[in-house]
């Protein structure tokens, strides 16, 4: 535990050192550390990370949405180093109507994890291939994770429209 | 050509819906569709105390509840820094363990079933049958248990539970030995699977694939050995790996864990330690039925504790757990309050799902049916 902690502190180390002001924050909490990166640099700190330090793994993707705070969004990397065995969180604050580069050449475990979020939070990603909604139909309006859509929904027998193929063709 | 396959599928394990582009036999382009099966669980959660979220869990991997439990109990306790004691560890492990390997028989019986070995899934059942009587008697529930509680467990087992786990584990080993005669050199079996769907480890790790199809092609990463949680270190198992990473390996490689996991349930019950199986923690562990029943202040604890919840430092932690189908995370945003903030689940048959495009690319439309399988999905999971 107290090695594997040692040895993030040393890829934060090697990460300030790389990108000085864009890592924004180092925090800790039992035992797992997390560091809040600049949005614009997301990609470059990935980049550095897979191939410099090793995080060879993307082992969760997902978004967060403080409303009423702003930027109102944030988004959680959680990687890994299959050589080292250490685990590290990335984070990065989006504001709403932002897009965040994606990260799905780097991982491709980051296609559909990216979809599921842009699905869940309306969050858009700079060049991903395929940005659709992945769990719920097309035709859904709004995004459900967010904290301002209501549990029940906005309506609750008819979540989203539906027409009907006899409806279509008259 | 364009197919559709499913969502109404046998082979599919529950909704999933496959669009496959085909050149004569072989698949140029697969498409999956998921999330017929969304029921919004990670919102709920949001609206729930954190004792009240525990029964959500159960209905992600339905063959696989009281690893659910697990993987969420250990992220709550981790945030709340809460020990738990010894007995009830050694517990967790015993139930955990012995639903991988009912997971597992699920797993090899549908999947002989697709391929065309019948007489498989009557063996597998026989002694899936023979596990859940006995999660049946120490949780009360075959499918849904909600049993590992946070802090502990729900109860202690009964008087009778020891000795059905040892005449199980005593017998199980001849059994796995008989699905073996059925299939692992069975020449049909071999030519439906060898070869079939390979995943590269570079593939592998960059996909995020984890449990036995990650092990399959060749990488050694097992949550139970790499972050040992609930006395997982003081057991002694062996990690099996493939070396071919298709369709045989994933097979041969869950065959071989259900070995393991039948050797850590063996010894959880000549080592399980006496004690309580219960955290006493006010407010977050509920006191002992019994107290409740005697005693007023038990009582009224009771009720606070189950309407109200508890509150939990603010934070945020992730935990996971081996899941019979990979790394089964929960990462857990706490605000100070009762409710979770966020609770994400990583679940290992959605990211492994996302590879499957990638295996059957290029293969023939026959063995779809079979690298389905041998990445054992359980929809409900992947669409929470």
């Amino acid at each position: 535990m107290e090695e594997e902690v040692s040895r993030v502190y040393s890829s934060v180390e090697a990460l300030k050192e790389s990108f000085g002001d864009a890592i924004q924050k180092v925090e800790e909490f039992r035992g797992e550390v997390s560091v809040t990166v600049d949005k614009n640099k997301i990609r470059e700190v990935m980049l550095f990370l897979r191939d410099k330090l090793l995080y060879d793994m993307l082992t969760d993707l997902c978004g967060v949405d403080y409303c009423g705070d702003t930027p109102r969004f944030e988004m959680v990397y959680l990687l890994r180093s299959s050589k080292f065995g250490n685990r590290m969180r990335i984070k990065t604050r989006v504001h709403e109507n932002e897009n965040i580069d994606t990260v799905m050449d780097i991982w491709r475990a980051a296609d559909w994890l990216e979809r599921e979020v842009y699905d869940m939070f309306g969050i858009r990603f700079n060049n991903h291939p395929d940005l659709r909604r992945i769990l719920l139909v097309d035709e859904f309006v709004g995004h459900p994770l967010r904290k301002d859509f209501p549990t029940e929904g906005y309506d609750f027998e008819r979540p989203f429209s539906v027409q009907l193929e006899e409806e279509l063709n008259g | 050509m364009i197919i559709n396959m499913g969502p109404q599928h046998p082979a599919t394990h529950g909704v999933l819906r496959l669009l496959l582009e085909l050149d004569g036999e072989v698949i140029v382009k697969a498409t999956p569709h998921i999330g017929y099966l969304h029921r919004g669980i990670e919102k709920l959660a949001e609206a729930m105390t954190y004792n009240q979220a525990l029964v959500l869990t159960d209905r992600l991997d339905y063959t696989n509840g009281l690893s659910n439990n697990l993987s969420y109990c250990l992220a709550v306790e981790k945030l709340l820094d809460l020990e738990i004691p010894k007995r009830a560890q050694y517990l967790r492990v015993m139930l955990a363990e012995l639903q991988r390997i009912a997971a597992h028989l699920l797993w090899i019986a549908t999947h002989a079933l697709d391929i065309g070995a019948m007489t498989v899934f009557f063996y597998a059942f026989r002694e899936r049958e023979t596990i859940l009587g006995i999660l049946e008697q120490a949780t009360g529930a075959r499918l849904t248990p909600s049993f590992i509680r946070i802090g502990g467990l729900a109860r202690d087992i009964p008087d009778t539970f020891a000795d059905s786990v040892r005449a199980f584990v005593d017998d199980f080993p001849k059994r796995v030995d008989e699905y073996e005669t059925l299939l692992t050199d069975n020449i049909i079996w071999k030519k439906r699977t060898q070869n079939i769907a390979p995943l590269s480890k570079e593939d592998a790790l960059n996909y995020g694939i984890t449990g036995p199809v990650l092990r399959a092609s060749g990488v050694y990463y097992d949550v139970r050995k790499a972050y040992p949680y609930s006395s997982y270190d003081e057991f002694d198992f062996e990690i099996p790996l493939g070396k071919n990473s298709d369709v045989y390996d994933r097979y041969l490689v869950r065959l071989k864990e259900m070995r393991q996991s039948n050797r850590i349930v063996k010894q959880a019950v000549e080592k399980l330690p006496g004690g309580p199986v219960r955290a006493r923690s006010f407010p977050v562990v509920p006191p002992d039925k019994e107290d409740v029943q005697r005693d007023i202040a038990a009582l009224i604890r009771h009720f606070k504790i189950m309407a109200e919840g508890f509150k939990t430092p603010c934070g945020e932690v992730y935990s996971s757990i081996e899941a019979p189908k990979g790394e089964l995370g929960f990462y857990i945003v706490s605000d100070g309050t009762n409710k979770p903030f966020r609770m994400r689940i990583r679940p290992p048959s959605f990211i492994n799902l996302g590879a499957l495009p990638k295996i059957i690319e290029g293969q023939m439309i026959a063995d779809v049916v079979a690298a389905i399988g041998s990445l054992d999905i359980v929809l409900g999971e992947i669409d929470r």
